[in-house]
């Protein structure tokens, strides 16, 4: 099992203790995890993340466990030549930030890089946010990820995965019930930000959504790593044996 | 029956911050609920959940500011579900400080029927001088309060009169001997300014519960108060409550700070828990130490 919501890097809002790849890579063993679909936190605030993908590269390059997600902004001139040089460098795949760059639910450009990820058979990942809501930054004026930004780029997509990490139960429900079950097949959801017991949402959406629509994702640094693994152990004993979609083989 | 060994270990652990729900409050799924917090309680392995509930839950009135009926209501239910489960749950007995002889004699109806502590939630801010009446006789009484806490309220947020952690230092300061447990610091808003907040006010214990996870809060109160002033608490997730245990468990707290943080600080904080042998997550044959009998159970690292 890999781990798609994982980070290095600082983050503009608070002190972050472990941005760094060595410290992602001990946290991966802890937690028994094979690997991480790395990106780099600070990209989703430059205007144009070029440069930071170049240092995802070289920091990662000494842990092969820890793969690249390198983030490509599509209304940025030339970012066809940003994703050909991310994949020349072996991502499978990549991450973009809408709500960051002020790219709205109707932005078609969004559509152009999804169908970009298609052709080229890397995943698109998506962030629904990096913090709760309520604590946001005076200068955080981004947003969540909206349910119908994911949709514009899921309705018509038949080629490319699409991964959604930290969203909740109500933007995930919205998507999903909102496409076409060719469209919600290419539609994933990481779990870090999906809640237990007492309300136990990730179990309804095990049940109604199913078990392969869930990908495994931790939000370090910027979350506890533990938090997916202890929502999984409290999961009812029906579900206790399910199994999430692995992209370690996409 | 649970059968597996608990998630989170062995010793015993007391979640000081857990509600419950009952029928009328408008949720239909009201005993699912329940019945869901006891079934992780159990896995998690929580030997005792401290748990009020707040009004009708906004039934019919909002709940922070629940109506005396409605205060009688929960109050009602939360004790009978008490009742109904001696060997695992305690409670608080919750009220608004705006009804104020309402609120005393609540409280004491409610002590006297088993409460252990008294849950202020947001009808009124923590610093108000409507609340010191209620803090005395928490003060007498050996009760601690449990207060409702915006981490960090930077403006007016709806549905609610929120207090922060600046406010409830002051209340804790014109209060010394009450105790105070500010809720949540996982809850909502920055919990940084809090714990700079409450740093020199040794009667505000700092309750871990909430949805919120991130990395570097648990490090930080810790950093901020000490293990003896942190208490273990879920409030409305459990499966966060149950990965900030394990987390307290890598972050270099020793195995007294754990037991500490698990369940000794909650016996020092409220004063009339104690539960019997062999129960909840207790060890076969634990009788808790608690102040108002502890001399002869020495509690490491006590504040007394």
């Amino acid at each position: 099992m890999i781990d798609t919501n994982a980070y290095i890097g600082g983050y503009p809002f608070r002190h972050i203790p472990h941005p760094e790849p060595a410290i992602l890579a001990s946290v991966l063993e802890r937690e028994k995890l094979d690997g991480a679909w790395v990106g780099h936190l600070p990209s989703a605030f430059y205007r144009d993340p070029t440069p930071g993908n170049d240092e995802l590269f070289a920091a990662l390059a000494p842990h092969p466990n820890l793969r690249p997600a390198p983030s490509i902004r599509p209304d940025w001139p030339g970012w066809e030549r940003a994703l050909a040089s991310a994949i020349d460098r072996g991502a499978r795949a990549v991450r973009a930030y809408p709500p960051q760059w002020g790219l709205g639910p109707d932005d078609a450009s969004m559509r152009s890089l999804c169908a970009a990820c298609g052709e080229a058979g890397i995943a698109l990942v998506f962030t629904a946010r990096f913090e709760d809501l309520r604590q946001r930054h005076w200068m955080d004026q981004a947003g969540d990820l909206s349910a119908a930004a994911v949709r514009a780029v899921a309705r018509g997509n038949g080629r490319t995965r699409i991964v959604v990490c930290s969203a909740g139960r109500g933007t995930i429900e919205e998507v999903h019930w909102g496409l076409t079950p060719a469209e919600r097949e290419l539609v994933f959801w990481d779990i870090s930000w999906i809640w237990g017991p007492p309300e136990d949402e990730l179990a309804l959406l095990l049940r109604t959504i199913g078990a392969d629509r869930f990908v495994y994702g931790t939000a370090w640094p910027l979350r506890l790593a533990q938090t997916p693994r202890a929502n999984l152990a409290l999961l009812p004993d029906e579900l206790k044996h399910v199994r999430l979609a692995d992209p370690s083989g996409w | 029956m649970v059968s597996a060994a608990p998630l989170a270990g062995p010793t015993p652990l007391i979640d000081v911050h857990a509600h419950f729900f009952f029928e009328g409050c408008g949720r239909a799924e009201w005993d699912a609920l329940n019945q869901a917090r006891f079934r992780a309680g159990e896995r998690i392995g929580i030997s005792i959940h401290v748990a009020s509930i707040l009004g009708s839950w906004g039934r019919f009135s909002p709940t922070y500011f629940a109506s005396p009926t409605d205060t009688t209501r929960g109050n009602d239910a939360m004790q009978a579900i008490a009742e109904r489960n001696p060997d695992r749950v305690r409670w608080y007995v919750a009220v608004n400080p705006n009804d104020t002889a309402f609120a005393l004699a609540e409280i004491d109806r409610r002590v006297a029927a088993g409460a252990i502590g008294v849950k202020l939630a947001a009808a009124r801010r923590a610093d108000d001088v409507l609340l010191d009446p209620i803090a005395e006789r928490a003060a007498e009484g050996g009760l601690p309060i449990l207060h409702h806490i915006w981490q960090h309220r930077r403006r007016h947020w709806p549905g609610q009169d929120a207090s922060d952690g600046a406010d409830l230092a002051r209340l804790a300061a014109r209060h010394p001997k009450a105790s105070f447990i500010l809720a949540h610091i996982g809850g909502g808003g920055d919990y940084r300014h809090t714990f700079a907040a409450v740093h020199d006010v040794p009667n505000v214990y700092l309750d871990l519960s909430g949805s919120g996870v991130d990395r570097g809060m648990l490090d930080d109160a810790y950093a901020a108060v000490g293990a003896t002033r942190l208490l273990w608490g879920a409030d409305i997730t459990l499966c966060t409550g149950l990965a900030k245990l394990w987390a307290l468990e890598v972050i270099g707290l020793t195995s007294e700070e754990m037991a500490d943080v698990r369940w000794r600080n909650a016996v020092r904080v409220f004063p009339q828990l104690k539960w019997g042998q062999g129960t909840g997550n207790g060890e076969p044959g634990t009788v808790i130490p608690h102040r108002s009998h502890g001399s002869q159970f020495p509690v490491p690292g006590s504040r007394q």
